[in-house]
């Protein structure tokens, strides 16, 4: 099963190092892994998604936790939290296809750009089932390029349901 | 301050007396600063992985942090070794490397190597000072995690240029690292728990690994074990963690343990794991690894905990400090429970004494007139009453002397148990002889293994270090050829190889050579090199046949061992 992973660790040279290091030596995946400074800029915010059974993500928990530069890590895959990953695609639009990318790049709230007399690039954000969707889409325009940025994972604050609600449909 | 003078003055903050070196062109600063520095003693090895299993032979013995200090490049990489095997034995351990010029670093310069990159496996944590006034910060550090939660290996690169550089010299006075906090505390509840647990069953055992001795707990795990009466097996590692001489004790465990020791965990009802990781040595195929037991674990890395086998009871924290809260729960345990306890594990006793008796740890006399090495280990054991500290190297003769040298304190049987470094003996022993100089050392070595690191037998004759190794010679890797006599019909592959003369070897090198080859000079030859007040190499020729039993085969349950009389012996 798939894990989204968030950790805080110093920032410092060679911490990014030690924590694939871990992965690679211990034979675990790494499906993606985003890393970026906080509010503080002596500590950096990890997302990583891995996937494996409980007891390998126990031990990639506990080895995480074990190395000296990593501050906090939780396993946010079960908790209520809100996952987002950016896309930008570079999709054929001449003729009639350029009407149906724009058409879709409404649908999905994406964002135009760059133009170019043949091509679109779009801009999305969004959760993986979103992005996923949207790919598949555009792929029967004919996706010229495509980078994504990984996922970044936050924990949602506790909340009533009520209150709760709006905030997910905004988000 | 330069930046070389800063660091020694570092050493001495930490209360450093000695470290195990070899000198090259990055380290010449700090080589310059020690030629008139007072109160470190640094000792030239003629090997970088001789320094780091100095260091290690070092902080065994003494529990405190080994130091070494090597060059750049070669050096570093010539430090692996020790430093991957202090990694994977817990051994509390700062290894400063000589790095190039700070503006040098990436260009591929001479003598060039990523310690960092290097080293990033096989340490707890690694450093690179960038600037000299980091320093005392990052040496601060590096001893402060060698030696806390789970010790281990720190390694610290020092460029040329740090070391050169000048800086105040400021001495933190608190260690900060907020993402490391090590656990000392057991949670109580689990604590509760495992008690209840050992109550409540038949047939209980103790399993103490290599963490009880490196927490010195082995008074706590006495006082337990002895209070509630219950059977207590050792590791390699764990040896000395419960005297042999004790009365709750039933031997080693593992591949090469006692057939006792391997029955009983397989059949346990509750089994109280202190300080072991759960090595595949140990528990062979996991799959039916102790299946009717309840486990409980107690160790102060998470990470051993369900990392092998699954743990019902889980505790993290230092092994003493759990102990201890375990037995301050027993005070408050109503005494007849505790009787109870006692009276229904008599049964279980007598079940592991008949195990015993039915396969006893035993070696047939020698009928060829060559000296059986058991025996060899047996009369070592006898002569030196059990008290010496041991140092091994890696193979047959290891595990002989895990069988045969009844070990009964901590800190005197050093091994490498998870590593398996062949070269470790030797140097090992000299460190721990400078560690404890008014103990008598001794180093089992066998001949493939001494080889790896037989020049730093000068070291102990430069020191006047009264060493003696006894070297168990087969002729060959034993291990290997027993494997081959087992596995591989008899088909020695690259096993056997040609010897030096180890009696000239030794005095070459300015030690006494010595040589027995007949079981009844054994004793004889034994008293006299204990006599020698200097390093000692005594040559037992030993029958190259001998194999060790019992054995479990790799990947094999544990309590189905080869036994002498096996068809595979």
């Amino acid at each position: 099963m798939k894990h989204t992973i968030s950790a805080l660790v110093e920032n410092e040279f060679g911490v990014l190092a030690r924590v694939a290091n871990m992965f690679a030596a211990r034979g675990y995946n790494i499906e993606c892994l985003t890393v970026a400074e906080t509010l503080d800029p002596t500590v950096s915010h990890m997302t990583i998604v891995t996937s494996g059974d409980d007891k390998i993500i126990e031990q990639i928990l506990k080895q995480l936790n074990k190395l000296i530069n990593v501050i906090k890590v939780s396993d946010v895959t079960e908790t209520d939290h809100v996952e987002r990953e950016l896309v930008l695609i570079k999709v054929a639009a001449e003729g009639d296809r350029r009407a149906e990318a724009l058409r879709l790049v409404e649908i999905f709230r994406a964002k135009v750009v760059d133009v170019s007399p043949d091509s679109l690039m779009i801009e999305i954000t969004g959760d993986e089932n979103k992005l996923r969707a949207v790919i598949e889409l555009f792929k029967n325009l004919g996706i010229r390029e495509i980078v994504r940025t990984g996922k970044v994972a936050m924990q949602r604050s506790q909340k009533t349901k009520a209150a709760r609600k709006p905030v997910e449909e905004a988000a | 301050m330069k930046g070389a003078d800063i660091f020694l003055e570092c050493l001495k903050r930490e209360g450093v007396d000695i470290l195990f070196g070899l000198p090259g062109g990055v380290t010449l600063d700090i080589y310059d600063s020690l030629y008139d520095c007072e109160g470190l003693r640094h000792i030239l090895t003629r090997h970088e992985q001789g320094a780091v299993h100095m260091a290690e032979g070092y902080a065994k013995a003494s529990g405190k942090v080994g130091v070494a200090l090597v060059t750049s490049g070669p050096g570093a990489t010539n430090a692996v070794t020790g430093i991957a095997d202090a990694y994977m034995d817990s051994v509390p351990l700062v290894c400063f490397t000589g790095q190039v010029n700070t503006y040098m670093i990436g260009n591929d310069a001479f003598q060039e190597a990523d310690t960092l990159g290097i080293t990033r496996s096989c340490t707890k944590h690694n450093y690179l000072i960038k600037n000299v006034k980091d320093f005392p910060r990052i040496v601060r550090e590096a001893f402060y995690i060698a030696r806390t939660g789970r010790p281990g290996p720190v390694v610290v690169d020092i460029p040329k240029d740090v070391s050169r550089a000048d800086a105040e010299f400021v001495w933190p006075e608190t260690v900060g690292l907020r993402g490391y906090k090590p656990t000392i505390e057991g949670h109580i509840g689990q604590v509760r728990q495992a008690l209840k647990a050992i109550l409540g069953s038949s047939r209980p055992l103790l399993y103490v690994g290599g963490g009880a001795i490196s927490a010195d707990a082995s008074d706590a795990v006495i006082r337990f074990a002895e209070k509630l009466n219950i059977p207590v097996t050792v590791t390699l590692m764990g040896l000395g963690a419960y005297p042999a001489s004790g009365p709750c004790y039933v031997g080693p465990l593992g591949m090469h343990g006692y057939y006792n020791c391997n029955m009983a965990i397989s059949d346990c009802d509750c089994l109280f794991a202190i300080g072991p990781r759960f090595d595949d040595r140990v528990t062979g195929k996991t799959d039916e690894f102790s299946l009717k037991s309840v486990k409980i674990h107690i160790d102060v890395d998470p990470t051993s905990i369900s990392k092998n086998v699954p743990t019902q009871i889980p505790i993290v924290g230092q092994i003493g400090r759990v102990i201890e809260q375990m037995y301050e729960e027993l005070a408050k345990t109503d005494p007849k429970v505790i009787e109870a306890f006692k009276k229904r594990i008599k049964p279980w006793w007598n079940q592991i004494a008949q195990w015993e008796k039915q396969n006893p740890l035993c070696f047939k006399a020698s009928t060829n007139g060559k000296v059986k090495p058991q025996f060899a280990i047996q009369k070592l054991w006898e002569v030196t009453k059990g008290d010496a500290v041991v140092a091994t190297d890696v193979g047959q003769h290891q595990m002989w002397a895990m069988q045969y040298y009844r070990v009964n304190h901590p800190r005197h049987f050093l091994t490498s148990g998870g590593l398996g470094t062949m070269g470790f003996g030797l140097p090992a022993a000299i460190g721990a002889q400078f560690a404890k100089p008014d103990k008598l050392v001794v180093c089992i070595s066998g001949d493939g293994s001494l080889q790896m690191n037989i020049q730093e037998l000068v070291v102990a004759v430069e020191h006047k270090l009264p060493i003696k190794v006894m070297l168990i010679n087969n002729g060959a890797h034993g291990m290997v050829t027993q494997w081959q006599r087992f596995f591989y019909k008899r088909r020695y592959s690259a096993s056997q190889f040609m010897q030096p003369d180890w009696v000239k070897l030794a005095d070459a090198y300015g030690a006494r050579g010595l040589r027995v080859e007949k079981p009844e000079d054994m004793e004889a030859g034994i008293r006299e090199m204990l006599k020698v007040s200097g390093p000692v190499l005594l040559d037992v020729k030993v029958d190259p046949e001998e194999d060790v039993f019992p054995m479990v085969p790799a990947g094999g349950a544990v309590n189905k061992m080869i036994l002498p009389e096996s068809p595979l012996s």
